[in-house]
């Protein structure tokens, strides 16, 4: 049996913030849209405009000054593979933490999670110190490998998670049945943890998608990401508001629509291990 | 010869030495049950046997060879968990071939072996189920059914009953006796249920604190208890044991000793027939049908239960006299021992 919620002025309130809170987080992306399709001096008119002839020249600008492809490229490879990267090296992590605990294992995931609270500018000197020692600077790999151990403790906690919601008995039953550790985890773990896995995947994709820190650090013509790209259309030539909206939107758009499709498991993800 | 053997085995939590040097005997195709109250050790031993806990000291051998740091999956033993541990994302017939593929038995072989098995445990018609579709008691017969298809040196049972109702719980143990009757493997079985322990072993293991306390058949555990730990955990109602200066009349019990009666060994007789025997009055009666318990207080304050098998005329508050059957009265030293009678 359903009901419709009756109207109550406690309901009108929380009705009308969630807009409110909405329209406040949509504003800048929905204004950068309008921006793109704008001329510079649309862009840059007061007051602003709100209708206007859309056109797409900024997008031919864009793409006729600087590679958008390239970049694109650069983002896609970039976080594809600090991705697989990564859960190939969380996913055995989190196993022998989920279910080989020692005595120290709950220190270890805290220390992890620590990491990601220190402010990413304390680490630039030594990476990038390392990374230009190595020669990884301004190369995928090097990119790679920053955006995975970035990543990492947050797929670290999100597997361990959800592996905590599988009860160590079936994996003790594999083993009796005479399965190796590799069959256990794939024949076993693997098909019981797939959502958690594919959601803590996603995660990790949008974030190295997103990461500009040190995409803008450690790479520039060659391996740049779509962060860099943006990134230079602003400072050095001034501010060209509506092309640096087109630019922002063709790197955003594929992981927009990318998130879009996927929201549920990202959520799910997010919450995994919250409820039982 | 001996076919499993464990040696001084030993395990410790930390500081804590929960398995504390167990010396134990098993014979091929013996049932052998592992009882004893919750922390005695008893499922930790038989993780241990599994393999899923490392052993920390002695040896354990099994059909003369050393399997004491062995992984699991190379014991070929097959385990019955208290939770079934079914594997959720497989169906039934999936669940119960998965050794066996493993084991890259002809899938041929595997067909055969599984609908046996399946046949024996009546679930022929849930094979392409999964788990979740089935009930605890089907699930239960899926647990065991993972395990028989194997054919195993040893069968191994995690309390396998304490998640099923009563009247479940009383079939399927049943049917695990059937069971081993027909396949004659060897078993070990936990349970901190004695009735279990006593309907099913041919052997029973009594554990406490991570020793044994004694080791024998059923009714010699039930006849003759090492102490009065094991009396007291061997039968139900439990044994009655009172001081020994509350019946001075009996003979054999040692000085700040204690005497053991079973239930059954109490006989109660109205105060107005009363031929010697302990002066008490009734506390409760509790008629179950098949048999009557009834709870007295003797005038020195020794609490007794006896068990008789007519329907009893007595009621709360009736003076009673209590005879004990002085042959049948178990004696114990003042630190629990059992001390023969004189």
């Amino acid at each position: 049996m359903s009901r419709a919620p009756t109207f109550t002025p406690a309901l009108a309130v929380r009705t009308v913030a969630a807009w409110l809170v909405t329209l406040i987080l949509f504003f800048p992306l929905g204004w950068l849209v309008l921006t793109a399709f704008k001329t510079e001096l649309q862009a840059i008119s007061v007051p602003p405009l709100l209708f206007f002839e859309p056109t797409l020249e900024n997008f031919r600008e864009v793409q006729e000054r600087s590679d958008y492809l390239l970049y694109a490229r650069n983002s896609f490879v970039t976080s594809v593979a600090s991705t697989l990267l990564g859960l190939a090296l969380a996913a055995p992590a989190a196993y022998s933490m989920a279910f080989f605990k020692g005595p120290h294992t709950k220190d270890v995931l805290m220390w992890m999670l620590s990491t990601k609270m220190m402010p990413a500018v304390g680490a630039l000197m030594p990476i990038y110190v390392l990374a230009q020692k190595s020669a990884l600077l301004d190369t995928q790999l090097g990119l790679v490998i920053v955006f995975t151990l970035s990543n990492l403790p947050i797929m670290v906690w999100m597997l361990y998670s959800g592996y905590k919601d599988i009860p160590p008995e079936i994996l003790e039953a594999a083993r009796m049945d005479g399965a190796t550790l590799w069959q256990e985890f794939r024949q076993v773990l693997l098909p019981l943890s797939l959502g958690g896995l594919a959601s803590t995947g996603l995660l990790c994709l949008v974030l190295s998608w997103n990461e500009a820190f040190w995409s803008l650090t450690l790479s520039a013509a060659k391996a740049g990401t779509l962060a860099a790209l943006i990134a230079s259309y602003s400072s050095p030539e001034g501010l060209f508001w509506a092309k640096l909206s087109a630019a922002s939107l063709m790197a955003i758009a594929p992981i927009v629509v990318f998130g879009w499709f996927s929201q549920k498991q990202l959520v799910q993800g997010l919450t995994f291990g919250a409820v039982k | 010869m001996a076919y499993l053997q464990l040696q001084g085995i030993e395990k410790f939590f930390g500081e804590h030495r929960a398995i504390k040097g167990i010396d134990l005997t098993i014979e091929q195709g013996e049932f052998v049950v592992f009882v004893g109250p919750s922390g005695c050790g008893k499922s930790t031993l038989l993780r241990l046997i599994a393999g899923l806990e490392r052993i920390d000291g002695g040896k354990l051998l099994l059909d003369g060879r050393d399997i004491t740091h062995l992984p699991s999956s190379q014991r070929d033993l097959a385990m019955v968990f208290q939770s079934y541990a079914l594997y959720p994302h497989m169906s039934v017939y999936e669940n119960m071939s998965f050794a066996l593929k493993l084991a890259g038995v002809d899938p041929k072989v595997i067909r055969e072996k599984v609908e046996r098995a399946a046949k024996i445990l009546n679930l022929t018609s849930y094979l392409e189920r999964t788990p979740k579709a089935l009930s605890g008691g089907q699930r239960q017969r899926v647990a065991i059914g993972r395990a028989i298809v194997r054919a195993p040196k040893v069968f191994l049972f995690d309390e396998p009953l304490s998640n099923l109702d009563a009247a479940l719980r009383g079939q399927t143990r049943v049917e695990i006796a059937k069971l081993h009757r027909d396949l004659g493997a060897t078993t070990i079985y936990v349970t901190h249920d004695q009735v279990e322990a006593m309907t099913l072993a041919d052997r029973i293991v009594v554990l406490r604190d991570g020793v044994i306390e004694q080791v024998g058949s059923p009714l010699e555990l039930y006849d003759k208890p090492a102490n009065q730990f094991v009396a007291q955990f061997i039968g139900s109602p439990q044994m009655n044991v009172i001081e020994g200066k509350h019946v001075p009349g009996v003979p054999g019990v040692p000085a700040g000793g204690f005497l053991g009666l079973r239930p059954e060994d109490v006989t109660l007789q109205p105060a107005a027939q009363a031929t010697g025997g302990l002066p008490g009055t009734v506390e409760l009666v509790e008629s179950l049908g098949a048999e009557t318990l009834i709870y007295v207080t003797t005038d020195s304050g020794a609490q007794l239960v006896s068990r008789q098998a007519t329907r009893s005329s007595l009621h709360n508050g009736d003076r009673v006299g209590i005879v004990i059957e002085a042959a049948n009265a178990h004696r114990f030293d003042a630190q629990g021992r059992a001390a023969r009678a004189v």
